[in-house]
């Protein structure tokens, strides 16, 4: 379907992108990449009547690293995380999951951002940054103010962003070197979206796992940080029977949905073999003798 | 903006995208639209260098920027490409519908990674990015070794 009447408004600045949402009432919406927003217009899903273009708004474009986070603008496609130049661990994970965000084309124009402030539930970018405990970022007309991940999402596409707030960057810890990391997706086609996907971070020291984040997509209408499964990991020898056994705890503290072609008990299921293979590949990963930053923890 | 290195004007409604404003306003049809929702990527082109869905893209937001399309692609003799060459020498094409989007996909990929073809991996999910319901792939496959070894100046083989 074609897209129905809109307008057009340039925001200069992410202030600016706010004062034309604040303008707009509850009829705005922001257009960043636009690869969802202007499908769902198309699916007659999402109905604006203006549209915010933030693309020539350079305050949003930062990508950088201090204090210990990289920090995210709302104008950083995917493809700018795919090919992050950053060393550490983060850039690892996050390049594992970009690389099935879509297909090339699409995570040439879409954001990371973006996806936040979508927040579809099968969505990798929400899933990491919930497990991660990122900080997001909106201004409104009064200011800006930060949303840690947490409470950030409100249910399938809901998230705690005001109508006429614009979300302008996301803030993710670094992990520190000898940190493990791993990714692990079930999808119908390539460029599908997720059925269910498991994003991990595991420290490991000596013979002991000292602390794990795992992020689940598609497990709930809002992405989960499975802390169950982490609880039963950490302080465990990282074997495969306590991989094993946080696997369990992650299915069973999904609330997963039931659609016609994956039932709740399949997708359980295929959460439980995501967060097994993430895990594996995590604690293969990481370095037991590694000392880095440890802030995330 | 400038399409395929001329400059064009056109109005667009700001609701029109960057494929309606191509095929409607500039006449330039070779750009197929099949779903319209980024999936297919019959409507690829090229802007800024980037190869994108123009389908999920406004015109509005294309002013001033630099935009190939297929019809772009072929000399100003109308001599085919040595990607379009090794298309057509490879049976990288049935229908020919989602040919332009491929070309334009590939021949972007090519620009920017000279060697695609040596890293299998890499080329699969490039091709996987468009959907092809006749050839199977393998032709368009074998189209970007040719035409990746031929632009490196190596002799095709066989």
């Amino acid at each position: 379907m074609k897209l129905p009447a809109f307008a057009h408004r340039v925001a200069g600045s992410g202030a600016e992108a706010a004062a034309l949402l604040a303008e707009a009432g509850t009829d705005g919406a922001v257009l960043a990449g636009g690869q969802s927003l202007l499908l769902e217009m198309r699916y007659g899903r999402a109905r604006p009547t203006v549209l915010v273009d933030v693309n020539r708004a350079r305050d949003l474009a930062g990508l950088a690293v201090a204090d210990g986070e990289l920090r995210l603008g709302a104008l950083v496609r995917h493809a700018a995380v795919e090919r992050l130049e950053l060393d550490d661990p983060l850039a690892r994970l996050l390049g594992k999951a970009a690389a099935v965000v879509a297909h090339p084309p699409i995570r040439a124009r879409g954001t990371f951002v973006g996806s936040l402030a979508w927040a579809h539930p099968a969505s990798e970018w929400c899933a990491l940054s919930r497990a991660l405990e990122a900080r997001i970022t909106v201004r409104g007309p009064a200011g800006e103010r930060d949303v840690a991940a947490g409470t950030w999402f409100r249910g399938a596409f809901r998230t705690q962003r005001a109508p006429d707030e614009v979300v302008t960057g996301v803030a993710l810890p670094l992990l520190g070197a000898g940190t493990g990391v791993g990714f692990a997706e079930h999808r119908r086609t390539s460029g599908s979206f997720a059925l269910a996907a498991a994003g991990c971070a595991v420290r490991v020291e000596g013979e002991r796992v000292t602390a794990a984040r795992i992020g689940l997509a598609n497990a709930a209408d809002v992405p989960l940080r499975a802390t169950a499964a982490e609880a039963v990991l950490v302080g465990s020898d990282g074997s495969a029977p306590a991989v094993a056994a946080a696997a369990d705890a992650a299915a069973r503290e999904a609330d997963p949905a039931s659609e016609p072609h994956c039932s709740a008990e399949y997708r359980r299921h295929t959460l439980e073999v995501l967060v097994r293979r993430a895990l594996t590949e995590a604690l293969a990963d990481a370095d037991t003798g590694a000392t880095g930053y440890l802030a995330w923890t | 903006m400038t399409v395929n290195g001329e400059q064009r004007r056109v109005a667009v409604e700001a609701r029109e995208t960057l494929a309606d404003a191509l095929r409607d306003g500039l006449g330039l049809t070779g750009t197929n639209l099949g779903c319209e929702h980024g999936v297919c990527g019959s409507c690829t082109v090229s802007v800024d260098g980037v190869a994108v869905r123009s389908c999920l893209l406004l015109a509005v937001q294309c002013a001033g920027a630099e935009v190939r399309t297929v019809e772009g692609l072929a000399g100003a003799d109308g001599e085919l490409s040595v990607l379009q060459r090794a298309f057509s020498a490879e049976h990288g094409l049935q229908c020919g519908f989602c040919t332009p989007g491929f070309l334009c996909l590939l021949q972007q990929a090519l620009d920017d990674e000279p060697a695609l073809d040596r890293d299998a991996e890499r080329l699969e999910e490039v091709l996987a990015s468009n959907l092809c319901r006749c050839t199977g792939y393998a032709g368009i496959r074998r189209a970007v070794v040719r035409a990746a070894g031929e632009l490196r100046g190596e002799q095709p083989a066989g």
